[in-house]
């Protein structure tokens, strides 16, 4: 354990929780400014008349509402909920957030729905958000379905072979040979200049476009993968010939696990470009998706949907990534203690 | 226990016979050649502990090298019981200086690599056990090797090659990075462990008092390209004594041997 544990488990072993008072002081700031929130929202009168200003008025004090419950609640379903690490503790720490963002949506309501004063349509309220992802979730879920089953696709597709490709590079001689000018050829080429070809030489836009984001996330698992496979320290090689490995088993049990990290960078970077691929191709080829939403929103002028949907798909986004990270942390564990990151 | 298993055979069984015959090997460096070994016999009989002496970077690695099969000789041949190498095998293990765990697996994911390269995990898993056992990881089992210290890793290197009962284990300065106080003791349960086993053993160590302490035999080399220069029967019985009027003996002729008797 280090210093830094030790010090943050010491006060807690001294007072047994966090002090409540002040817990529930923070708890309870946090708490009457969504409530004020919601009160502007539904007090002031809107310029025109939004549809869904009640309900988001309602959704605000219900966010007040949890987080003046949520002490009493969380130390009644987990006594000595004060310990770090707890959810308690954790909602603890996101308070500052909490208080940003209540101040923040009440901004946003009062320049937009209250006062006008940023331009009418670019500038879409908080309830214009609520009203799409309330009236129209059936479509939305729809082109997320269909994003996320093409991004999947794609970038599936693209990790196992580049995963593939890296290794026979770093291994065979002659694989290298002919794949390595290939790769320093078109490994630099953004994916999405491809587009025009692909749209043309694949039989439907959306297998287009999975080649598309294959292409994206295969060059840079292929390269990481290529480069982690070349790095392995020798004895690791040396060690495993003296104890009778096979040439298999020195590709599958020694080289694939020693590169890993590698691998892992190549598929952080290639799930970063397979998004843009999967943005770009829905937008100019594939009729839905989230990248399609988009491009239809701004079509009409509906910026309240495109606001939803980008809302959304930052959301996915992230989730992914921090899945990849999970992996990762998974697979690596015995990482950890020997870097830092 | 693994140990057990091969002292229950028959000493002369277990140890190898090695034949170096003629053997000459050369780098390539920038592409200029550089001799590394120069016409190197050296017979090493079942069971006997052998300690290579000479030099810093005079080709006592590479020979191993050779020996242990993992690159041919640029010129004569290496026997392994009679027969020339062609390759590593699992009969002939090597500990290096750097204990080289593979840092993705737990010590015994580590101490199972040769069983698993060889296909016999599932027959013969019970060795690892024994091997962790005879030393003294048992506890340490489920560690990953950057939870080790310095000793343990090493001691985990050792229980990788042993699992495999080989018949001629291979130390490269296996001894050299750890702290003095450690180094007394394993090199106390190295020559217990190899007088248990019977296998044959080829040490390469630059402390002549480990030499001398361990091996049967003491093999000097002359600065790098390698040649044999003497070749000293340790004729004491084990356990041995580190202030051993003979021994202190023979480090002085050793010393001599490699230029540094007036540091004496
Ligand atoms: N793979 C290699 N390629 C080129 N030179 C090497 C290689 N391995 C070792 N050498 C050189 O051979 C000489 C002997 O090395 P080594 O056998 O490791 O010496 P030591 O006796 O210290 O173990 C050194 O000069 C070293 O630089
Ligand atoms: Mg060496």
């Amino acid at each position: 354990m280090s210093v830094n544990d030790a010090a943050a488990v010491l006060p807690a072993a001294e007072g047994g929780a966090l002090p409540p008072l002040r817990v529930w002081l923070r708890f309870t700031t946090a708490a009457s400014l969504w409530f004020a929130a919601a009160a502007v929202t539904t007090l002031w009168p809107d310029l025109d008349d939004w549809e869904r200003t009640g309900a988001f008025a309602s959704l605000l004090a219900a966010v007040g509402g949890l987080l003046l419950l949520a002490v009493p609640l969380l130390a009644l379903l987990r006594p000595g909920g004060g310990r770090p690490g707890t959810a308690l503790d954790r909602l603890n720490d996101s308070i500052p957030w909490l208080v940003v963002l209540a101040a923040g949506l009440t901004a946003w309501q009062i320049l937009t729905a209250k006062l006008g004063i940023l331009p009418r349509p670019f500038f879409a309220p908080p309830q214009a958000l609520l009203e799409v992802y309330l009236d129209d979730w059936p479509r939305l879920l729809d082109c997320l379905a269909a994003s996320l089953g093409l991004l999947v696709s794609g970038y599936a597709i693209g990790s196992a072979i580049g995963i593939v490709t890296g290794v026979a590079i770093g291994w065979s001689r002659t694989v290298g040979y002919w794949v390595h000018p290939v790769l320093r050829l078109i490994g630099p080429l953004p994916a999405t200049a491809w587009l025009p070809i692909a749209f043309f030489a694949f039989p439907s836009s959306w297998s287009a476009s999975v080649f598309l984001i294959a292409l994206a996330a295969g060059v840079p698992a292929t390269i990481l993968t290529w480069s982690g496979v070349a790095s392995v320290n020798s004895a690791y090689y040396d060690i495993a010939r003296t104890l009778g490995a096979s040439p298999r088993f020195l590709v599958l049990k020694v080289a694939v696990p020693a590169a890993m990290p590698h691998v892992f960078v190549g598929l952080f970077m290639g799930l970063g470009s397979a998004f843009a691929v999967l943005v770009v191709a829905e937008m100019l080829g594939v009729k839905s998706g989230i990248g399609w939403y988009l491009q239809w929103a701004q079509g009409w002028a509906a910026y309240g949907n495109m606001y939803a949907a980008l809302l959304v798909m930052a959301l996915v986004c992230s989730g992914l990534v921090t899945l990849l990270f999970r992996v990762r942390d998974r697979l690596l564990a015995w990482q950890k203690g020997m870097l830092k990151w | 226990m693994v140990a057990m298993e091969l002292a229950s055979t028959t000493p002369g069984a277990v140890g190898m016979t090695i034949d170096v015959q003629g053997v000459d090997h050369r780098f390539d460096l920038d592409g200029a050649p550089l001799p590394v070994l120069e016409g190197v016999d050296l017979r090493v009989e079942p069971g006997e502990m052998v300690a290579l002496l000479g030099p810093s970077g005079c080709g006592k690695s590479t020979l191993l090298r050779l020996i242990a099969g993992l690159e041919p000789p640029s010129r004569g041949r290496i026997l392994a019981d009679g027969t020339p190498i062609r390759g590593p095998e699992p009969s002939r293990v090597v500990v290096f200086q750097d204990p080289t765990l593979y840092p993705w697996r737990t010590v015994r994911g580590n101490v199972a690599l040769g069983l698993e390269a060889q296909g016999l995990l599932r027959t013969q898993g019970h060795r690892i056990d024994a091997a962790l056992a005879l030393v003294g990881l048992t506890g340490f089992a489920n560690a990953y090797p950057h939870q080790l210290s310095g000793g343990m890793a090493q001691r985990a290197a050792l229980a990788r090659a042993l699992v495999n009962d080989p018949r001629l284990l291979i130390l490269d300065e296996p001894l050299g990075k750890l702290d003095s106080l450690t180094r007394l003791t394993m090199q106390s349960e190295l020559v217990s462990l190899w007088q248990r086993a019977g296998f044959t053993g080829l040490l390469v160590t630059h402390d002549i008092e480990e030499a001398l302490f361990m091996a049967t035999r003491v093999i000097v080399f002359s600065p790098r390209p390698a040649r044999v220069t003497a070749d000293l029967p340790i004729d004491r019985p084990y356990p041995r004594h580190r202030g051993d009027p003979v021994l202190t003996e023979l480090r002085h002729h050793i010393l001599e041997l490699l230029g540094l008797a007036e540091t004496w």
